[in-house]
């Protein structure tokens, strides 16, 4: 018998595991009707998920978790039981931001995350009204990675900066129209931008935090007697995510990708994207590592993932730390049902997560992890006032 | 000012005027309509381009209302996120208290922002008449659009029939009258065919060749 089953997607080149799972054949070799929703905006796919018009979702790591919690929106309980990509994602800034930062430290090659970041704190300085960045969700790896490397670099996100959330499709548009002066976003949003002379690649995710977890597939709590349902969507999820990963498959997948229904972008973008060939930035700049579907136990969530994220919220004043908080996180994030379901490959320890500055993250210590940062925004009960 | 005094301000973001009219005029009835509770309402209407949080701070709504898939709800969330606004509001869905209401919402298009404190009952007012007009919209685009279509197709049949009464020398009602029984014979529509026999024309038509 044949089970149908429904997933929401934003157009990324992120979804590629839905994708593949759906027109390769990998769904139905495990007797899954496999159905895309493509999804205008976040907003849209978490109000679909909740009230379940999909049975899943392509989700920003950090909205399963804000959804559970409660944070930014109604509280509705989800779990994260496989990761779809590490990477994938990055900051671009206007050719007029890009001109003014080169302006601002002559003769510096901006190759790395901090000499970027260096010559965007000067740029920014120079200039008489605070910049607009956007990011694409106030639970995104986005809006953290981009704080993280803004603040790393003396920029205060909530107080130098705007920041201001835009739907990953809309990005180009936005800088085209001169709405923002840069942006974190998904591949292919930022190599469209660069293709068309809009703007310039500054850094990469898998520069900022290498391997660190971009989306994942987020389904309802709880799972109580779907179980039988979610064994064979996450052994084609598995399946497809092996085949994504081989560099020989890329061509292939590009071509699928590219379609109007899915992201509507040219494949030789998407492709170069896939093989982490951005636009302007130099091979062994954005690494091999740029954007990864399976290899190094990509799919599991490990416990570490989400305390990242647990601990980025508590910085930047999305949530008050506190021990439930914390457990109720390390709830959504489930490493054990990935090995339950596909038997093999999960079982592999976590690698350490360190960012471009050298600053390693330590989940058992959340507190002295964040003790470490200057740059904070305190938390503010809504409605209290502050 | 008190909160319970003040009349109950509601915000519609939306690019599209008709439908803005329409949903306007019918939260506006039943404000007079239902009077006591619901006879206090303030109804505000912006198109959603820039500025969107100062006017939104300006106009302090209890309720925004948004279509479900306006890409604007990513921005919007993102700056009650980070606003220092006293009355911070929430997107509604998925209380499970009023499933029936949500799915009906959901169902519409329709999306709501309410801000804490807000009673129940007044959001499920609202709501009711929000999505009845987002439904009214609906089936006004509907109709437009088969209005359009009947036009059309009435036109190519026209120009088919002109194109048979020329060839074949017919008057105009048995040019008619071969289309239909043609099309009835093919077990086709008469506009499908109609549109086959322009297209076919317009091949055959000396000047329409390339080279």
């Amino acid at each position: 018998m044949v089970e149908r089953v429904s997933a929401a997607f934003v157009p990324l080149v992120d979804c590629a595991v839905l994708v593949a799972a759906r027109e390769l054949g990998f769904a139905k070799a495990e007797g899954i009707e496999l159905e895309l929703v493509k999804e205008p905006s976040w907003a849209s796919l978490r109000d679909h998920l909740n009230l379940g018009y999909v049975d899943c979702a392509h989700a920003l790591g950090p909205l399963p978790i804000a959804s559970t919690l409660g944070v930014g929106q109604v509280h509705a309980e989800q779990i994260v039981p496989f990761v779809l990509s590490r990477g994938g994602t990055a900051i671009t800034v206007s050719t007029r931001l890009a001109d003014e930062m080169r302006a601002a430290v002559p003769g510096r090659a901006l190759d790395t995350p901090a000499e970027a970041g260096g010559a965007l704190a000067a740029a920014l300085r120079a200039r008489s009204a605070p910049a607009t960045l956007g990011m694409v969700f106030p639970f995104s790896s986005h809006n953290f990675d981009l704080r993280y490397w803004l603040a790393s670099c003396g920029v205060h996100p909530d107080r130098d900066v705007r920041l201001v959330a835009i739907p990953p499709p809309l990005m180009v548009e936005s800088l085209r129209a001169g709405h923002v002066d840069g942006f974190c976003v998904g591949e292919p949003w930022n190599s469209v931008a660069a293709a068309a002379g809009l703007g310039e690649i500054v850094a990469t995710k898998s520069q900022l935090f290498p391997h660190s977890v971009e989306k994942v597939l987020s389904v309802r709590a709880p799972l109580e007697g779907r179980l039988d349902q979610l064994g064979p969507l996450l052994r084609a999820l598995a399946a497809a995510a092996e085949w994504c990963d081989e560099p020989v498959n890329r061509p292939e997948l590009a071509a699928r990708l590219s379609r109007t229904e899915y992201l509507g972008t040219p494949a030789e973008i998407v492709e170069a994207a896939l093989g982490g060939l951005l636009l302007g930035v130099a091979r062994s700049r954005a690494g091999a590592d740029f954007l990864r579907f399976h290899g190094g136990a990509a799919n599991v969530p490990q416990p570490e993932d989400a305390l990242w994220i647990y601990a980025q919220m508590v910085r930047w004043g999305q949530l008050a730390r506190s021990a439930a908080a914390r457990a109720t996180v390390l709830r959504v994030f489930r490493s054990d049902l990935l090995e339950r379901c596909v038997g093999s490959s999960a079982a592999q320890p976590a690698r350490p997560l360190v960012a471009f500055d050298g600053i390693a993250f330590d989940g058992r210590d959340v507190d002295g992890y964040l003790a470490r940062f200057d740059i904070q925004t305190r938390f503010v009960a809504p409605g209290s006032d502050a | 000012m008190t909160m319970t005094q003040r009349p109950l301000r509601i915000l519609l973001i939306d690019a599209n005027a008709v439908r803005a009219a329409i949903l306007e005029e019918g939260l506006r009835e039943a404000g007079t309509e239902q009077g006591g509770d619901y006879g206090d309402l303030a109804v505000h209407h912006i198109r959603d381009d820039a500025k969107l949080l100062p006017r939104i701070a300006e106009i302090d709504p209890d309720v925004i209302l948004i279509d479900l898939e306006n890409p604007s709800r990513d921005t919007l969330e993102q700056m009650f996120q980070v606003s220092r606004l006293a009355r911070r509001p929430i997107a509604m869905f998925v209380d499970k208290s009023d499933s029936a209401t949500v799915q009906a919402a959901i169902d519409a298009g329709v999306s709501a922002y309410i801000v804490d404190g807000l009673r129940k009952e007044r959001v499920k007012s609202i709501l009711d008449v929000t999505i009845s007009r987002f439904h009214a919209f609906d089936r006004l685009q509907t109709e437009l659009s088969q209005a359009k279509f009947a036009l059309e197709e009435r036109k190519v049949v026209d120009q088919a029939k002109a194109i048979l009464m020329k060839q074949r020398n017919l008057s105009e009602e048995d040019a008619y009258v071969l289309l239909r029984r043609t099309a009835m014979n093919q077990n086709r529509k008469i506009a499908d065919l109609a549109r086959s026999l322009v297209a076919a024309a317009a091949l055959l038509e000396p000047g329409s060749r390339d080279g």
